[in-house]
């Protein structure tokens, strides 16, 4: 598939010699420590979700041995967590179909119409993603206050857009860039149009670049918080992630309920995980290191 | 430089992406009216990134040189702002303990990253299993891990009970406990990198190695280290600079209390603009930032021109 960098070898893995005479025993229990701090903690979440309030103040750390299932539908209602999901649902939608139409359009001028001043774009999109947020909040808050983009669903989504697409162009770019020019060319001459040239050549090849930029932008406006404590204040226009805390916040120290809503809140990025995860880890190890 | 992922796709990361040159004389036909197209491609990329970044970008840089409230006018009042900061107390504490931070995750999550990739890089089996449970805490949110982990620590009914320890109320547990919760969500990211960067290593070199008769902490110190200094370097200095942008696991776990311990410079901005009405002085601290993050970028660009660094 197109390659942007030389990827290592599979085999390169087994050829070590250290593969050749079994690791010692203390090596896995060392692997299963480090397994069990990374589970361990969301696993005792689980548990305490189904738990009584009195059971998880008596036995904080033991199973729940009556599960107390009526919790999720508890939380569901007293956080408010539907109308949570639906906000989180049309902020990730809209920040994954936005940043991938800025982006995909912006790397396919950068890498296949000859963008004149491409080198000056690219650094100015190198420097533009390294900023950090804390650069521009201040004004961006007055600014969004006086467009009226404050406190609305769309004016977060338009941050998103901002904010996400310097990576991702430069990542479709690197996609597209690896496409051979013999394509477009030879679909030029049989009559082929411009869009013609970018719907049937250029999206199907670079479609898994797409599919991760989709992925990380879902993940990161499902999962950021920042930006969405600062430009929305209507409890009823919260997404997911300020939804529930505030009702972290606002609510009594009922650790079972809050355990429930954070269940709540978990499931739908882990299963995606689990389904999607070597897709997910290259585009977040990508994303990571875009800064 | 690159970093494989391991599936089919691998990115160059965006730092050393304009190594490759993509003009092509051949097609240049359409002259300037194919570069306009092309602009006109690029147009909502350039629009968004005035109208959210540059624009207030730049806003900034010129609040940073007034008395601004947030609401009304502001006036010019040079470089009071940041004359400010060497007296203001509260900035001089939030850089130190942002200082603090940046120790702690150059050697904690670093340290634990390194180890734990190159136990999965001896390891045989399992090793997708491996991968994904520790970077499962890196997909939980902010706000969720912050929950999970205030409930563990709790001095009613977590640990804290059994230790006696408050952990997040007090001012000399405090910052640690925030820095532990935000390891927990972080270093299995570094697993992920530095494996991939350890799997890229030539296998000959352990066999020579081997030879001469090291042992596997001789390998991992003479191999395995110096073969991915790229990385190495690289999730060093972006270490530096996500330690001093830190701001979601101090808000949502402490809000920089109790009495400021573990207020650092994001958070100290955030009151400043948000609750203490000095936009102008919040504006300056995001010019400091910036800068900080800024020379660092710059210091990467520099060091890996330098040949001897190999980065």
């Amino acid at each position: 598939m197109t390659v942007a960098a030389p990827s290592i070898p599979r085999n390169v893995r087994s050829s070590h010699p250290s593969r050749s005479r079994a690791p010692h025993p203390a090596f896995y229990l060392v692997l299963i420590v480090l397994f069990a701090f990374a589970l361990g903690p969301i696993v005792i979440f689980v548990f305490d979700s189904l738990k009584s309030q009195s059971q998880l103040a008596a036995d904080p750390l033991g199973l729940p041995l009556h599960p107390q299932w009526h919790n999720f539908s508890d939380a569901w209602s007293q956080a408010a967590m539907g109308a949570g999901f639906v906000n989180s649902a049309v902020i990730v939608v809209g920040t994954m179909v936005g940043v991938c139409v800025i982006a995909g359009s912006g790397a396919y001028a950068m890498s296949r119409l000859d963008l004149p001043g491409s080198g000056g774009v690219m650094a100015y999109l190198l420097v533009s993603s390294s900023l950090p947020i804390q650069l521009f909040l201040v004004p961006l808050f007055f600014l969004w206050t006086r467009l009226g983009l404050y406190d609305t669903l769309f004016g977060l989504i338009i941050i998103y857009w901002a904010i996400f697409s310097p990576f991702a162009t430069l990542l479709l770019r690197s996609f597209m860039i690896s496409i051979p020019h013999d394509y477009d060319d030879a679909a030029r001459i049989d009559g082929a149009g411009e869009w013609a040239v970018l719907f049937r050549i250029v999206l199907p090849i670079a479609w898994p670049g797409f599919l991760t930029v989709a992925l990380v932008s879902a993940l990161s406006a499902y999962n950021e918080f920042l930006l969405a404590v600062t430009f929305i204040q209507t409890n009823g226009k919260m997404p997911i992630s300020t939804t529930f805390f505030a009702f972290q916040q606002g609510f009594t120290q009922n650790y079972a309920l809050i355990s429930a809503a954070g269940v709540i809140m978990l499931a739908p990025m882990v299963i995606l995980f689990l389904l999607l995860q070597r897709r997910f880890v290259d585009g977040i190890t990508a994303a990571g290191l875009g800064g | 430089m690159a970093f494989p992922g391991g599936a089919s796709a691998t990115v160059e990361p965006p730092a050393t992406a304009p190594a490759r040159s993509d003009r092509r004389q051949g097609s240049k036909k359409g002259g300037s009216r194919r570069g306009l197209i092309a602009w006109l491609f690029m147009l909502p990329l350039i629009v968004v990134n005035l109208l959210v970044i540059a624009g207030p970008g730049v806003l900034s840089v010129y609040y940073s040189f007034t008395d601004w409230s947030g609401i009304g006018g502001s006036h010019f009042i040079g470089i009071a702002n940041y004359r400010k900061m060497f007296t203001d107390s509260a900035f001089g504490d939030a850089f130190l303990h942002n200082v603090w931070w940046t120790l702690f995750f150059l050697i904690v999550p670093m340290g634990m990253g390194l180890f734990g990739a190159y136990l999965l890089s001896r390891l045989r089996r399992f090793v997708t299993l491996f991968r994904v449970i520790y970077f499962v805490p890196y997909i939980v949110a902010s706000v969720v891990s912050a929950s999970i982990w205030q409930s563990l620590l709790s001095p009613e009914h977590g640990i804290g009970k059994f230790l006696g320890v408050n952990f997040l109320g007090n001012s000399s547990t405090a910052l640690p406990s925030v820095a532990v919760v935000n390891t927990w969500s972080w270093w299995g990211f570094l697993v992920i990198v530095f494996l991939a960067a350890m799997q890229g290593v030539n296998p000959s070199l352990y066999e020579a190695s081997g030879l001469d008769g090291a042992n596997s902490w001789q390998q991992f110190w003479h191999v395995t280290l110096p073969s991915i200094r790229p990385t190495l370097m690289f999730l060093g200095l972006m270490t530096i600079i996500w330690s001093f942008l830190v701001f979601d696991y101090i808000y949502i776990l402490t809000q920089g209390g109790p009495a400021g311990a573990t207020e650092v410079l994001s958070t100290l901005q955030y009151r400043d603009a948000f609750e203490n009405q000095q936009a102008g002085y919040a504006a300056a601290i995001g010019v400091v930032l910036a800068l900080i993050s800024g020379v660092v970028v710059a210091s990467y660009q520099i060091l890996r021109r330098r040949r001897d660094w190999d980065i």
